[in-house]
């Protein structure tokens, strides 16, 4: 899976949590719960939904690694670059 | 702890049922006997009759809501929303401190924990996709806490589980917290969202209780000789208490005044329920109002249309009022089924307008009376009209041997 591959799997991720979520201003580089409104709860329903696509089990001391999009895109991209 | 003697009054109802989600489209409906009763057709069991709730379901909330939470959840918090709309109140009138909210249910956490069986089938079992969501949507607390949540209301909150008799079970439990002191108003009421659960369903029909017709608006059939059975209905209302004092200060539109109300129980069978107690129970409420039978004008029956609890409800109301002519009696679940937790004041609440309109709605669907379920002015196919109607009693009763009664009265606006 590419980079840009990653980054849209997180964002369809998260609009099907919110499918209000507005990512027209969306900094990749910033906190992505100061930028839409997510909590801790849907954090995990990202954690959920990459075991549920790609059998990923994230252990819990990485999730501070899900914080930003472009953590996100760097944590996952050996995970899943055969994925 | 003062105990005070407020007179309490029903001054907003908000509510969704399976033909309405408002009062208003609701009592038209129940007056014309249009039931909208529909089949569904469930995982594992098929398809059967039952009444689904269609309202505005973001008006209040976000979908993101809506999708984390439950659908008790859901139907709570339009609920609670519409009751204090319809009042003319927000949570800042009385202080969010000084709120509580107060809802029955049947049964809570049934359609989200058989939902999540069937997910983590869906991965061979392994519990590692079992949901994070599962606890906080199946707390028995969780509908009335989702609508704290939603109002930011931080005065308490919880459910009373009281089988189909918990919506007046919260009711009557609105009423004491008020008279307790706890509270300055209270968001009492019931939900039911057990049309998502197919084990609600395979018990009844397991027990031969689950009511069935060709034509689903037809299925449920209180007092007719070919009843067979609930329809399982979900729904929801949510009603806004407050002291008659303080309603008549605000200048609010006062639906009725709780004036009576009892609960006791069978003691004696899991779901064969007893006219004796179900008329002890009439009669201590009545009690309780300072009224006699012959007081009642109009007596919304529990019936849900099974053989046995029809039979007993009707003998336990002989009991009581064979000899009043005036008091008429109807049965509202004939047209929008039995929506369980939330069947009494969902009932209640489309009688209620009868305070108004002088009318008794009708109970639809009796072509052949049952010889056993004859009641003196019992009012099927037709609505019939009063010269006038001050008072309206409330049967709700459950498994497990509940009862439940309330009485409410005309409020007489004076000056």
């Amino acid at each position: 899976m590419t980079r840009d591959a990653i980054k849209d799997l997180i964002l369809e991720i998260i609009e099907d949590i919110d499918e209000d979520a507005d990512f027209d201003t969306l900094e990749s580089d910033k906190p992505l719960r100061d930028q839409l409104d997510l909590d801790s709860m849907d954090f995990l329903d990202i954690v959920m939904e990459l075991r549920k696509r790609h059998k990923l089990q994230i252990p819990e001391e990485d999730y501070p690694e899900l914080a930003t999009l472009d953590s996100c895109v760097n944590y996952l991209d050996p995970l899943l670059k055969d994925a | 702890m003062p105990i005070k003697d407020h007179r309490i009054v029903i001054t907003g109802v908000g509510l969704a049922a399976p033909n309405a989600d408002n009062l208003k489209t609701y009592r038209e409906k129940l007056l014309a006997g249009k039931s909208e009763i529909t089949e569904v057709d469930l995982r594992y069991f098929g398809k059967a009759p039952a009444g689904i709730c269609t309202f505005d379901e973001t008006r209040y909330r976000k979908k993101k809501e809506n999708k984390r939470g439950t659908r008790a959840g859901c139907l709570g918090v339009y609920c609670a929303n519409e009751a204090l709309v319809d009042a003319g109140l927000t949570v800042d009138h009385y202080g969010k401190s000084r709120i509580g909210v107060y809802v029955g249910l049947t049964e809570h956490g049934t359609v989200e924990t058989e939902n999540e069986v069937y997910n983590i089938s869906q991965y061979d079992y392994n519990v590692d996709y079992w949901t994070h969501h599962h606890n906080p949507r199946t707390v028995l607390n969780n509908p009335a806490g989702e609508i704290t949540m939603n109002l930011g209301i931080t005065g308490p909150h919880y459910s009373i589980g009281a089988a189909c008799a918990a919506g007046n079970a919260s009711l009557i439990q609105g009423v004491q917290m008020m008279r307790l002191g706890e509270v300055d108003m209270a968001l009492a009421g019931g939900i039911s969202e057990s049309t998502g659960s197919f084990g609600i369903f395979a018990s009844f029909q397991a027990q031969g209780a689950l009511g069935s017709a060709e034509d689903p608006r037809n299925a449920c059939r209180p007092f007719d000789n070919s009843r067979d059975g609930i329809v399982v209905s979900e729904g929801a209302c949510i009603y806004v208490l407050e002291t008659l004092e303080s309603a008549l200060e605000r200048g609010a539109t006062i639906y009725a005044e709780i004036v009576g109300y009892a609960m006791n129980s069978d003691a004696r069978d899991y779901v064969l329920p007893y006219h004796k107690r179900q008329t002890e129970c009439m009669e201590l409420a009545l009690e309780r109002a300072g009224m006699q039978p012959e007081d009642i004008d109009i007596l919304n029956t529990h019936a849900t249309g099974t053989k046995q609890g029809d039979i007993e409800e009707c003998k336990a109301i002989r009991a009581l009022f064979k000899n009043t002519k005036n008091t008429y009696i109807n049965n509202t679940k004939s047209i929008i089924g039995h929506a369980m937790g939330a069947a009494g004041v969902l009932e209640l609440a489309g009688n209620l307008p009868a305070f108004t309109d002088n009318l008794v709605h009708p109970t639809i669907n009796v072509t052949d009376l049952d010889p056993e379920c004859e009641l003196d002015n019992l009012v099927t196919g037709d609505a019939v009209q009063l010269d006038a109607v001050n008072t309206i009693l409330n049967n709700s009763f459950g498994m497990v041997g509940i009862n439940s009664v309330i009485i409410v009265k005309k409020h007489q606006q004076t000056g």
